[in-house]
């Protein structure tokens, strides 16, 4: 079955049409980055895909639950979106950890007070996941004493701690300096081969050809193309993609 | 009249000053959010009619309030009494000035108070990133949780030196109800003044004030460092 299914996605800001008509379904286990220029609509469709942006037109569906569709020429939206939310986490380009909670309970606090599990087993959960980002010895640090790419794992872990079948990444190296961004990108890497299913907007094209299963390359609002790497980084066959592609191979 | 008997006379009206104190800040700072709230409310009519409150309150003088609060209901039934005696309603008001001036000037200090609290919530609420509402939602936290847990907490961290301040002028501002003779430090200490022609009753007023504030800001710098286990 697959995780995430989004079909004829449309959404406007006034007369801007920042996605015109995109479809794209994930499989369980599927890698999928998404790559192209600046001010395509990259992120306008994970915010769409997480919620945080409402669709103008267009169907999402979560492990077979829908979350929005249409009626008519109406967009319907689930009753019990929190459920929907059950189902996928975000790793935000800059974070957004919750500055005043330690490390650990960032990762608890969603699990125990939204979720409403056991508090003593979420605990001992979150504690193996930050043995696993390499953030041990954080457990009671506050993110504002931890760098860049410690924070960014921190919030890759918080995501995990919600056991979601999907993750989602905008751009999650891109506010580190070059030296933190290895790490990070070896943690989803890491991820990748244990079969996350993943979404990943990216600028790292080497990062990108590395860890997915498929590549889309998106313009304007529009899927331009799509396959695996390297379909994508070796022979495209659009103009546009080659274009973008001969940016970063130079 | 010897020193000791002034400081004993006026220490009776000390107890009044902390009263209206402490009322105020019971009733100003939970009021002032649900205002800050209102002025923030998408419903056009609601912020409109809030700012406009707020602006009043914060552009007129406290005394004039004070004023208005404790006599205001007297002067209005008075005129509402003939008003229905010349249009034969049949109606009669009979309300007095409040014997007991606490309740009109806690409530005139409490709602001029929670406009300027108002004011400081709301731009501490302002200066929140959207990406803790953002980050909160993702995980599912509701409107509530996102309130009281996520944002309440940092937004109290942040406005705390504000606030500070506000409590800071309230010891001082208390003196102000001396408009409507309640019977607090500053008033007694007027009288005192008046009677004995003597101008030390202003200066023991003025040490009470100091002492009373630097308590304040010593519990307040407590109270801010407890929460500066993380910067912003
Ligand atoms: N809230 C908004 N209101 C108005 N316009 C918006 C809004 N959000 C995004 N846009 C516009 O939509 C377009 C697509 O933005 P989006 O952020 O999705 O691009 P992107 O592909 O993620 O770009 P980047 O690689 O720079 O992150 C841009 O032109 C942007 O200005
Ligand atoms: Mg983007």
């Amino acid at each position: 079955m697959s995780v995430l299914e989004i079909k004829n996605v449309k959404k406007s800001f006034g007369r801007h049409h920042v996605l015109k008509d995109i479809s794209i379904t994930v499989n369980e286990g599927e890698v999928v980055s998404i790559i192209g220029p600046s001010g395509s609509g990259k992120s306008t469709l994970l915010r769409c895909a997480t919620l945080l942006e409402t669709m103008d037109e267009g169907t999402l569906t979560y492990v077979g639950k829908p979350a929005a569709w249409m009626e008519g020429s109406e967009i319907k939206y689930a009753k019990n979106l929190n459920e929907i939310r059950n189902k996928f986490g975000l790793v935000f380009q800059n974070y957004n950890l919750f500055p005043h909670f330690s490390v650990i309970k960032n990762l608890t606090d969603a699990p125990v007070s939204v979720q409403k599990r056991d508090k003593e087993s979420v605990y001992e959960e979150c504690k193996i996941l930050l043995r696993k980002m390499g953030l041990s010895d954080k457990e009671d640090a506050y993110p504002c004493m931890l760098s860049g790419g410690q924070q960014q794992r921190v919030s890759i872990a918080r995501a995990l701690a919600m056991k979601p079948d999907i993750l989602f990444f905008d751009e999650p190296t891109s506010a580190l300096d070059p030296e933190l961004t290895g790490e990070v990108l070896k943690v989803i890497k890491q991820l990748a081969d244990e079969k996350m299913t993943m979404v990943i907007v990216t600028h790292e094209m080497s990062f990108a050809k590395a860890v997915s299963d498929r590549v889309i390359f998106m313009d304007n609002g529009v899927i331009v193309e799509q396959g695996t790497p390297e379909e994508v980084f070796g022979n495209a066959t659009n103009e546009r993609t080659k274009q973008f592609l001969s940016n970063y191979n130079k | 009249m010897d020193l000791s008997t002034m400081i004993i006379k006026m220490s009776d009206g000390f107890g009044k000053t902390c009263a209206i104190f402490f009322l105020t800040l019971l009733f100003s700072l939970p009021l002032g959010m649900i205002v800050a709230l209102l002025r923030r409310s998408r419903f056009k009519p609601v912020s409109t009619i809030t700012r406009f409150f707020i602006s009043v309150l914060r552009g007129t003088p406290l005394m004039l309030q004070l004023i208005a609060v404790t006599y205001g209901p007297y002067y209005i039934s008075v005129a509402a009494n003939k008003l229905s005696e010349v249009y034969n309603w049949g109606v009669y008001f009979d309300i007095g000035v409040s014997k007991n001036k606490l309740v009109p000037v806690v409530i005139a200090f409490a709602i001029n108070y929670a406009s300027y609290f108002a004011e400081i919530y709301r731009s501490g609420l302002e200066s929140m990133p959207v990406g803790q509402y953002e980050a909160a939602q993702v995980l599912g936290y509701s409107k509530i949780q996102t309130f009281m847990k996520i944002i309440l907490p940092q937004v109290i961290r942040r406005i705390l030196p504000s606030v500070t301040n506000e409590i800071v002028t309230l010891v001082k501002d208390t003196s102000m109800a001396f408009t409507v003779s309640y019977q607090e430090m500053f008033t007694i200490g007027k009288q005192i003044a008046n009677s004995q022609t003597s101008f030390i009753p202003f200066v023991v007023a003025g040490v009470f004030y100091y002492i009373f504030n630097a308590i304040i800001s010593f519990i307040m710098e407590k109270i801010e460092k407890s929460m500066s286990y993380y910067t912003i």
